[in-house]
């Protein structure tokens, strides 16, 4: 207890010095934010400054944050991977609910299908459009594919692990997965073939305002949506797969 | 507007709190859920609407759900390991 105390107040002593210390609300100090506001538009065709900030003015480091969450996903998928004592579960019908009858899941209400059932193409329609207008309204590639990997889960949600497989297929989205990330490195050296450093924003930047503004941060948007919306299925797959599939061997 | 920061900022720390008093993880697990929207709501007042936008996927939905698979995994491996154990002792 006393330890507790004394830590608390050392540590409630340094944040409130560390509070005094802030700009007031509203008030931002640094120069780079009004500069980008200033010229962003300007220079780079776009309309969301955050856009161009993540995917040209710094665009290095966020290929360094899409490759970590590539190695979370791949991480991920190996730690659930099915292990030697583990086995699938033989029967069909037990393969999707519990053994015990008492405990089974119970089925979805005809209220959570149509409604599951009825966001699922909207979902897929806003996804796409958030990937797409990227540089003109916010949200992005990033915000875009966790909007379009939600589809899919709505499907489990409302059917069941079954139907969840028959809409996505594992290789199609590993492939697409690593051609999203790959996709980033490659528009990257794009600006290093045409004379210029890496990541330089080498295409055509269209007329602000336009879907096709913006030059290669258009482009690595729709590489970013691919691979975070394939990543993120990736994953769900494999913990659905790990939770309600696959047990101990002799289990049962 | 102040109102409305002010507002949103309690309603941040009263949901951060109730589900770090929760002791039930899978209630807990709702529970950061709805923190998560509130979150993205707090962001979205905050004029952060890029950042708003991924939270209220990964704070609402992917999280909870994560958490609660991985919940309902451990709890099986237990049973599983438990019948094994009866079956050798049998």
């Amino acid at each position: 207890m006393i330890f507790f105390l004394l830590s608390a107040a050392v540590f409630g002593g340094v944040y409130l010095w560390g509070l005094k210390g802030l700009p007031p609300m509203g008030h931002y100090r640094g120069p780079y934010g009004d500069v980008l506001n200033q010229v962003a538009t300007y220079e780079r065709h776009v309309t969301d400054i955050v856009t161009a900030v993540n995917f040209d003015y710094r665009g290095f480091d966020t290929l360094g944050e899409e490759f970590i969450l590539f190695m979370s996903v791949v991480g991920g998928t190996v730690l659930l991977r099915r292990q030697r004592e583990e086995e699938k579960s033989e029967h069909k019908d037990q393969a999707l609910s519990d053994e015990s009858p008492e405990r089974q899941a119970p089925e979805p209400s005809d209220a959570t299908r149509v409604l599951t059932l009825g966001l699922v193409g909207p979902l897929v329609v806003f996804g796409l459009y958030m990937v797409a207008h990227g540089q003109l309204t916010p949200g992005g590639g990033f915000q875009g594919g966790v909007i379009l990997a939600t589809a899919p889960l709505l499907v489990y949600l409302g059917g069941d692990l079954k139907k969840f497989k028959q809409i996505t297929s594992h290789t199609l989205v590993e492939v697409a997965e690593a051609a999203g990330a790959g996709g980033y490195l490659a528009i990257g050296f794009a600006g290093l073939i045409l004379g210029g450093a890496y990541l330089r924003n080498v295409a055509a930047l269209g007329r602000t305002g336009m879907i096709n503004s913006g030059g290669t941060i258009a482009l690595i948007n729709l590489a970013t949506g691919l691979e975070v919306a394939a990543g993120f299925v990736l994953l769900l797959y494999a913990f659905l797969e790990q939770t309600l599939e696959i047990r101990l061997r002799g289990g049962k | 507007m102040l109102f409305l920061q002010f507002t949103i900022l309690t309603f941040v720390t009263v949901t951060a709190t109730a589900v770090v008093l929760t002791r039930d993880p899978a209630k807990q697990a709702i529970g950061i859920s709805f923190y998560g929207l509130v979150m993205a709501l707090m962001f979205f007042i905050f004029q952060a609407p890029d950042v708003a936008l991924s939270q209220i996927v990964i704070g609402a939905v992917a999280l909870p759900l994560m958490i609660l698979l991985a919940l309902t995994k451990i709890r099986r491996h237990e049973e599983e390991q438990r019948e094994r154990k009866e079956k050798k002792s049998a």
